[in-house]
């Protein structure tokens, strides 16, 4: 039980390493709904696991050869610095990898034990840093580049399409989940594999040795954090992060799982070695930051307009500050542990030669349970061997001014990032409420927009309705005007056969009063005033552009307006059709309309 | 992985299949057109029941099609496109069908001498629709391709405004001897036949503008 609440700042690591970097491999296909989070949860933790224990040593090795932690305290504070320093810088916005800070974090446990740090082993660990990215990019260029000419040279149907991607999204979604585990268990374990010694197990087809089943057990605390909290991660940070298409998506997710495949494959290395090739350093390497290498590498094959430059800027920043913090985080807690809780968190190595690794393990034997019960107890605990001091080997004033330049340098880095955190947020906040305003001022214009579309609607369907009156009354003036004169053409037929003087004195007087119905006709003056009255910005426009028309003309352009023929104006007007004609000729000439152009196509688009 | 494939198989097929009934639904519409104008009264009542046939089983294939897109969540980023497309599609037939009835239900008056114009109108109509149709099947295999495929849509959809507008002129200047309620009602019918080419028109926008955001 006391190695597992040594292992506890590990574990939490490993949880916190799940919960956020899963959404690297599996967050697109998730977020997009191409694959269910239950499907994605599961493969991902099976292929975290098997790769934790299948090929992790490689990473985690030369974690070893950066600084040997050799107690399962010091293991403890140092897996703790850089669990704190990821939570906190995450708490700050700041950007921040889990790599980095275990490596801070070993760096302030080399410096607190005046261990030297193997200059070459530090710089091949922070090229890879940079090369990982870079790396990233690269490969997705490439890939993009392929996936573009396959779509476009095979003709695959839309559907069968979208299903191959989801298997490709899951497979590689498996590939990524595995080099994850593979590259990353190192960040969650790999300090305490020099330092907890556990009894190997033989599962009769496989046996499991210490560093395999701290592996296993770093796996199952990622498996954790992407079953409880990568869902979260998934549906908000994942999106925002990659808003990619899934094709793009199967690129950057292989790109990133070749990366850290190839930064944590001892086969791959040996191979390259064996052909007279420099060997790949095995090194955990940022799994977010090869993400944004091979969305920038996307962007700049498609021409650079899309990329934020200033992403680049916050991995430089990730890349000082997240070592620092952590370093002077477990430079501080390793000091604490040491002095306070009078644990031993490590010594000078004898050899002085940083490259060997320090078997100074702890093993599972009654004394050493002995000695950690007494300290839980309370009691001071007394060394359980000869050969480990209680104390720090240095100098207590030397140790002391260290201490105070690295709080004073831990002090301004903080009020740096304080500054630069209030400035995003007052940026952020700027941003917002720009954002708001003109949310407002769109919806403003929209719903002014909707009203016009309303009224004009509302006018449209007047107008209509007033035509189709027009057109109704116009109709009845003729018929009735057709009628009278069919009764006229009778009353003549009659009158032609009747002899009597009365009765056709009584016809004439008939026919008379017809005739002055047709020429004084009150429905049809009616209809001339509404026609006026309907028309009448149309007859102002007329007449400015027009000054010259004769008020009859002004009536003939209103009928021409309802798509009247010549001999149904001819009926309205009580004139002959051929004077209609006459009138229209008239007309046309004094509008001047082009002679290809219709005289009444011209008046209704006037 | 199987079960995942024989869904999409099945999606394939309805999908073709509902773009077949469509297709098959607007020639039934101009063959209708031209036997009531011909007045072949038995030909005109078989393909009124055709058509009525082919937009339910239209109908039916554009509910199980949705089914199955929502359900397997298939093509999840552009499901809510396609079906807009589908729509679209489906109400050529609804309108084919709907113009068809109107004839049967109205019995517009035809003079003899403009039959050939609404022939020529209601054949340019439905061309510019079935040029629609093989874009629409080269829009899930080949999208690249569909805005070359759709010129044609386009340039039927013009013929038909420019024979509709003849039509309606003609009608009112050189039909002196009929009425005024008659010329408005034929106005209509040279209306409802050119508005399958405007709905091509419109679904052929939309297919464009698909097609160029799934292969970006």
């Amino acid at each position: 039980m006391i190695i597992l609440f040594y292992l506890s700042s590990g574990l939490f690591l490993g949880w916190s390493l799940g919960a956020n970097d899963a959404a690297n491999v599996f967050g697109t296909a998730v977020g997009s709904r191409m694959i269910r989070f239950k499907t994605a949860a599961i493969t991902a933790s099976i292929f975290v696991i098997l790769g934790a224990v299948i090929q992790g040593a490689g990473a985690s090795h030369t974690l070893g050869k950066l600084g040997s932690v050799s107690t399962i305290a010091a293991a403890f504070t140092v897996a703790l610095s850089a669990a704190l320093t990821v939570y906190w810088m995450t708490r700050m916005g700041l950007p921040v990898s889990t790599s980095q800070a275990i490596v801070g974090a070993i760096l302030g446990w080399n410096f607190y034990t005046e261990n030297p740090t193997d200059l070459n082993i530090l710089l091949k660990i922070v090229t890879t840093w940079v090369s990982g990215p870079v790396l990233g990019g690269v490969f997705a260029i490439l890939l993009f580049i392929l996936v573009k000419r396959l779509n476009k040279r095979t003709k695959i149907h839309l559907l069968y399409r979208d299903s191959y991607i989801r298997f490709g999204l899951l497979f590689v979604g498996a590939f990524g989940a595995y080099s994850l585990g593979a590259n990353n268990i190192a960040n969650v374990m790999g300090v305490f594999t020099t330092a907890v010694d556990l009894p190997v197990i033989d599962l009769g087809f496989v046996s499991l040795s210490s560093t395999q089943q701290l592996f296993f057990i770093g796996g199952l605390a990622i498996a954790a954090g992407i079953i409880t909290y990568s869902k979260h991660v998934m549906e908000t940070v994942g999106n925002t992060l990659m808003p990619l298409t899934p094709d793009a998506a199967i690129v950057v997710v292989l790109s990133q799982a070749l990366v850290l495949f190839i930064f944590s494959s001892q086969t791959l290395s040996s191979a390259l070695q064996s052909i007279g090739l420099p060997p790949i350093p095995l090194v955990p390497v940022s799994s977010s930051q090869i993400v944004i290498g091979s969305i920038i590498g996307i962007g700049l094959y498609k021409g650079g307009k899309e990329i934020k430059y200033n992403v680049l800027g916050s991995i430089s920043l990730g890349w000082l500050a997240t070592p620092l913090v952590a370093g002077i985080v477990a430079f501080f807690m390793l000091f604490f542990v040491n002095n306070v809780f009078k644990k031993d968190v490590g010594e000078r190595e004898v050899t002085g030669n940083s490259m060997e690794v320090v078997q100074d393990s702890v093993t599972m034997d009654n004394t050493l349970v002995m000695g950690r019960s007494d300290t839980l107890t309370g009691q001071h605990a007394e060394p359980s061997s000869g050969n480990l001091p209680s104390t720090a080997p240095h100098d207590i004033s030397y140790s002391w001014f260290v201490s105070l330049v690295l709080f004073i340098g831990l002090v301004l880095l903080i009020y740096f990032l304080r500054v630069r955190k209030k400035k995003m947020d007052e940026l952020r906040r700027e941003l917002q409420t720009l954002e708001e305003r003109y949310r407002m001022e769109i919806q403003n214009l929209e719903k002014k927009y909707v009203e016009k579309m309303h009224r004009q609607v509302d006018l449209g369907k007047e107008l209509k309705f007033r035509q189709n009156e027009m057109v109704t009354m116009a109709m009845s003036i003729i018929h009735k005007n057709e009628f009278l004169n069919s009764l006229k053409d009778e009353i003549v037929k009659i009158k032609a056969n009747v002899k009597d003087p009365e009765v056709r004195m009584g016809l004439n007087k008939l026919s008379l009063m017809i005739t002055q119905d047709l020429s004084i006709d009150r429905d049809r003056e009616k209809f001339q005033m509404h026609i006026s009255e309907q028309n009448s910005s149309f007859i102002h426009r007329l007449t400015e552009a027009f000054p010259t028309m004769t008020d009859n003309e002004k009536r003939l352009a209103s009928l021409l307006r309802l798509n009247l023929s010549s001999k149904e104006i001819a009926s309205i007007l009580n004139i002959s059709p051929k004077s209609v004609e006459m009138n229209r000729y008239r007309l046309r000439k004094k509008l001047k309309v082009d002679p290809k152009v219709s005289l009444s196509d011209f008046i209704r688009n006037f | 992985m199987s079960l995942l494939y024989k869904n999409v198989k099945q999606l394939i097929y309805d999908i073709d299949n509902f773009i077949d009934t469509v297709e098959q639904g607007v020639l039934v519409f101009k063959e209708g057109v031209i036997n009531y104008l011909n007045d072949e009264k038995t030909s005109f009542a078989d393909k009124i029941e055709r058509i009525d046939r082919l937009e339910a089983s239209a109908d039916k294939l554009q509910r199980a099609i949705d089914d199955k897109f929502y359900r397997h969540s298939i093509l999840p980023q552009n499901v809510s496109d396609i079906e807009g497309m589908l729509d679209q599609i489906d109400e050529i037939i609804d309108i084919s069908k709907d113009n068809l009835y109107q004839f049967d239900d109205e019995l517009p008056f035809f003079p003899q001498e403009i039959i050939p114009d609404y022939i020529r109108l209601a054949d340019t109509s439905v061309e510019a629709a079935l040029s629609v149709f093989p874009a629409l099947r080269a829009f899930f295999r080949e999208p690249v391709k569909v805005r070359d495929m759709l010129n044609k849509v386009y340039f039927y959809e013009k013929e038909t405004d420019k024979i509709a507008r003849d039509i309606k002129r003609s009608l009112f200047h050189d039909y002196k001897d009929l009425k005024l309620s008659q010329k408005i009602h034929l106005r209509y019918f040279a209306l409802h036949i050119e508005t399958i080419s405007d709905k091509a028109e419109s679904l052929a926008d939309t297919l464009s503008i698909l097609a160029l955001k799934m292969s970006i």
